[in-house]
């Protein structure tokens, strides 16, 4: 079976797989890094919601055979240490807002809103309600509106 | 003060046992809350009472009678490291249960929230009844008895602690897991665990904590599992390390339960990379392989022909019919001026964000099962009855849940993971496909709502609802409970759907005579119990005839509940969300406030929303979404009697905001031809961020009760009721269909065959 060599929270790893299979399957199956959930398998729920390069993606839609061994693959494990503390401030204001309920998508939300703070912040303007609009995270226990005034206040310790 | 095992013997004296144990054990029996229902407010005004069954029991008291006879014992234990464990008999699925069971065993104990464990208990076939997960009831049956447990603990701490200190207990203080005497010298719980424990079960009376010394117990916390979930490190079924458990998913029908009736390819698909067992069971065809992506690919691959299923060739329109034959009559017609309507409510998804799944280890002689099941008592009998082995050689584990919503009161997919890893004699971590959770997965009921309400000037003389509905799968225990314990209750010979509605329902309003009745048809759907069950439809038709009513009388919908409403309990959180909400206030064309009311679980709640439904709004661009009309606010005030964890309680109220808006405006399955259209979370419109209200309060009363009631589903029937009233006002016309959007299909439907969608390979494009 082909190898894939790429780097996931800090670390250099290999894999030995078919190419097809999906990143996500690959860090939970493989790896046994559970941080990123299934929700739907078809990048739709974003549960799955991880930082390649620093940017969102969600790992059930990439071939493991996408990535470079350069590739930085960022999971929720793995984002305090983008940050050189025990908790990236996105996590402290989701402890300060007591946002999980059952905490399954929480992961997937946190990156994806680290994410869009970092593209907000690049393109040099404050969220907006649009933004947090514009976030397809699905949360079925309904913790929509705590996630918006998480987000709000982890961007101010960013 | 006598009385027998864990009766209560005085105002708030208890009896509990300490239990024969290395480190001290204390334990109560279950059944200790109280029973006695609040009698009904003298009616206010001149307005006509409605007595009502649930002010003599509701569904909340029928749980609890039926748990008083149960032997099993709930025990704290105090660790030597100075910790304190508890095995919660129920399953924690994001309610928030383990941290106000955390609250309640340090108010009692004194000790730090932080030093307490709790963890969910595995099947314990002698609690009979009380392990079952429902109804809102957990917090309501659970209150005294951990209490009780947890105050016989600190007693047994202090009689240790005066023989260690030398000095006598009514000069001893327990603070933060520490006890003092008057000289300063202080010794930790955890060094006394082993010398406060007993060599024998012994009964010992105990008195709780008032409620006016409370430090604990009434102040807001923070969920004890925030930091693992935040964190990635909170452990779902999906996420245990079981040896050699690999990824299982099944091949599913095209039509609602269809079977297998050939498999053209098993070989083939056995030959798939990474594919270790491909076997044919009762609900499809199971691919097991070394990843969850190859189970995929395996199950995509299957050539299998099918045998129809239960609900074959059927959609919308079908059922629909059905439900208008099982109708009951309304009675006569009323000589006196009426307000009547019908009001639909379609098929709707209770999926969580997990989808169902399960680990099992079946072996020749014995099981081990992994699950969050809100049942696992029926499920353990169940398991054992199917894989033919002894209860005793079953092993249930009860795990944290990725949310439930009715949907884990079943345990279907323990089910299935049992039979594949005995059919394939090796452990099997099994998982539905979202399309599989979504289109053969648990629904709540369609039904129809029919009302009549007859009125003399500003009296309303009459209310009559007649509710007809796809039956209700209540066979996950509650049934049971309902079926011990119905022919003790004054409702005569009903079934225990009827039952379950009767005790379920209220009428919160001085209407008159007032009489609901349920009708159900056609079992061959998979239905559940949905959070809040049957209430949120009831409700919204209920009050929409409320505000129809008011109009006839010219009052406006705030003032005439007011006038209504039934005790003072009720008119307070009326009126604060009116006072709150600004009642009234001007608003442009298109938009406009709604107002509704709820009682249940011994609770009692009101919403105000406020919508946006002018055309810009409803038709803002979001990809693959639908918009609709925007909840533009909303205030919500709730008194449940005593809030353990108010911060729990509002986290609960928010959601089920969140499931009101969806049930009242975007969310439903389209049933088509025998099967459910949505395959998808962008099929299936639950409420997503761009639905979310920018502006939510929700004011949590004063405590107006010694006791906690229900809390977990209460929000969503005046949620969903108040969402409909406000887009009635801001349309001009009463919406009588929900979700109003049901009628326009907002999705190109996914295929039946192969029964899942492919895995994308375009995910570096989505990066951003």
């Amino acid at each position: 079976m082909p190898e894939h060599t790429f780097r996931v929270n800090g670390e250099q790893v290999t894999v030995d797989v078919a190419d097809d299979v999906r990143l996500l399957w690959v860090l939970r199956d493989i790896l046994g890094i559970t941080g990123p959930k299934y929700g739907c398998g078809i990048n739709v729920c974003k549960a799955c919601t991880s930082h390649l390069n620093s940017t969102a993606v969600n790992p059930c839609a990439i071939p493991v055979s996408d990535l470079e061994p350069t590739d930085e693959v960022t999971t929720i494990e793995g984002l305090p240490a983008t940050v050189g503390q025990e908790l990236h401030p996105m996590q402290q204001a989701w402890l300060d807002h007591d946002v999980a309920q059952c905490g399954y998508c929480q992961p997937g939300q946190i990156m994806a809103a680290v994410a869009l703070v970092r593209r907000i912040a690049a393109e040099g303007r404050a969220i907006t309600d649009a933004d947090l609009d514009g976030l397809r995270n699905i949360c079925r226990c309904g913790t929509y509106f705590r996630i918006r005034e998480a987000i709000k206040a982890g961007a101010r310790n960013m | 003060m006598t009385g027998t095992n864990g009766e209560r013997v005085g105002r708030r004296r208890f009896l509990g046992y300490v239990l024969a144990a290395p480190t001290l054990v204390t334990a109560a029996e279950f059944g200790l809350a109280p029973v006695a229902a609040s009698a009904p407010a003298p009616a206010s005004g001149a307005q006509l009472p409605s007595p009502d069954i649930t002010d003599v029991i509701d569904l909340n008291d029928m749980m609890t009678l039926a748990a008083l006879p149960t032997s099993g014992l709930i025990s704290v234990e105090v660790n030597q490291d100075g910790t304190v464990s508890f095995a919660l008999p129920r399953a924690e699925v994001g309610q928030g249960i383990t941290t106000s069971t955390a609250m309640l065993i340090a108010e009692e104990l004194s000790v730090p929230l932080d030093r307490v464990r709790v963890t969910l208990a595995d099947a314990r076939l002698e609690l009979v009844f009380n392990q079952l997960t429902g109804g809102s009831n957990t917090t309501f049956a659970t209150y005294t008895p951990i209490r009780v447990a947890a105050a016989i603990a600190r007693r047994r701490l202090l009689d240790a602690a005066a023989t260690e200190l030398g000095s006598a207990v009514t000069d001893l203080t327990l603070d933060t897991g520490v006890i003092t005497d008057r000289s300063g010298r202080s010794v930790d719980i955890g060094a006394l665990a082993e010398k406060a424990a007993s060599t024998r079960n012994q009964q010992v009376p105990v008195e709780l904590t008032a409620r006016a010394n409370f430090t604990v117990i009434g102040k807001p916390h923070n969920r004890i599992d925030a930091l693992a979930a935040v964190t990635g490190r909170k452990k779902f079924a999906m996420d245990l390390d079981v040896p050699d458990a690999k990824p299982t998913m099944v091949c599913r029908a095209p039509t609602i339960n269809g079977t297998v009736r050939s498999v053209a390819n098993l070989g083939e698909v056995r030959a798939m990379p990474g594919v270790t067992d491909v076997v044919v069971i009762s609900t499809g065809v199971a691919v097991r392989a070394e990843t969850f992506g190859q189970c995929v690919d395996g199950v995509r691959a299957l050539r299998v022909t099918w045998k129809p299923g239960t609900a074959e060739g059927k959609s919308d329109d079908i059922v629909l019919r059905e439900l208008e034959r099982a109708e009951l009559p309304l009675g006569l017609p009323s000589p006196m001026p009426t307000v009547e309507a019908k009001f639909t409510f379609f098929f709707r998804g209770n999926s969580a964000l997990e989808p169902n799944c399960a680990v099992a280890d079946v072996r020749a002689d014995r099981a081990e099962i992994w699950s969050s099941l809100k049942s696992p008592i029926v499920a353990k009998q169940t398991l054992a009855a199917k894989l033919g082995l002894p209860p005793s050689r079953v092993t249930v584990h009860v795990v944290e849940g990725g949310g439930s919503f009715g949907r884990k009161l079943f345990f279907d997919a323990a089910l299935e993971a049992a039979e594949v890893s005995q059919k394939v004699g090796r452990p099997v971590k099994l998982m539905w496909h979202r399309a599989d959770d979504s289109r053969q997965g648990r629904t709540h009921p369609m039904a129809t709502s029919r009302v009549r309400a007859s009125y003399l000037g500003d009296t309303v003389l009459g209310y009559h609802q007649r509710h007809t509905s796809v039956a209700t799968d209540l066979g996950h225990g509650l049934g049971e409970i309902i079926t011990a314990t119905a022919a003790q209750l004054p409702v005569g010979d009903i079934g225990f759907s009827e039952t379950f509605f009767q005790l379920s329902q209220t009428m919160s309003y001085n209407f008159g005579i007032s009489t609901r009745l349920l009708s159900e048809t056609d079992k061959g759907f998979n239905t559940g119990s949905m959070r809040n069950v049957y209430s949120p439809d009831v409700t919204c038709a209920r009050e929409l005839i409320v505000d129809q009513l008011a109009a006839r009388m010219g009052k406006n919908p705030y003032r005439f509940r007011r006038d209504f409403l039934r005790d003072e309990r009720s008119r307070a959180v009326l009126d604060k969300v009116a006072e709150v909400g600004q009642w009234g206030r001007a608003m442009p064309a298109g938009t406009a406030q709604g107002i509704a009311f709820h009682a249940e679980y011994k609770a009692v709640s009101a919403a105000l929303i406020e919508i946006d439904c002018r055309p810009e709004t409803v038709n803002r661009p979001i990809r693959d979404g639908v918009t609709g009309p925007r909840v533009t606010k909303v205030v919500f005030a709730v008194d449940v009697g005593l809030a353990v964890n108010p911060r729990g309680l509002e986290a609960q109220m928010m959601g089920c905001i969140s499931d009101g808006i969806a049930l009242a405006l975007t969310s439903s399955l389209h049933l088509r031809d025998g099967y459910f259209l949505e395959a998808s979370w962008d099929n299936y419109f639950y409420t997503r961020q761009w639905n979310t209200p920018p502006d939510l309060q929700i004011i949590v009363m004063p405590s107006t009760s010694e006791n906690p009631g229900g809390a977990g589903e209460l929000g969503v029937a005046a949620s969903m009721a108040a969402v409909a009233c406000a887009y009635g006002r801001a349309t001009g016309t009463m919406p009588t269909s929900f979700p109003i959007n049901h009628g326009t299909l907002s999705f190109t439907p996914k295929p039946t065959v192969p029964p899942i969608p492919p895995s994308p390979t375009d995910g570096l494009e989505h990066a951003r």
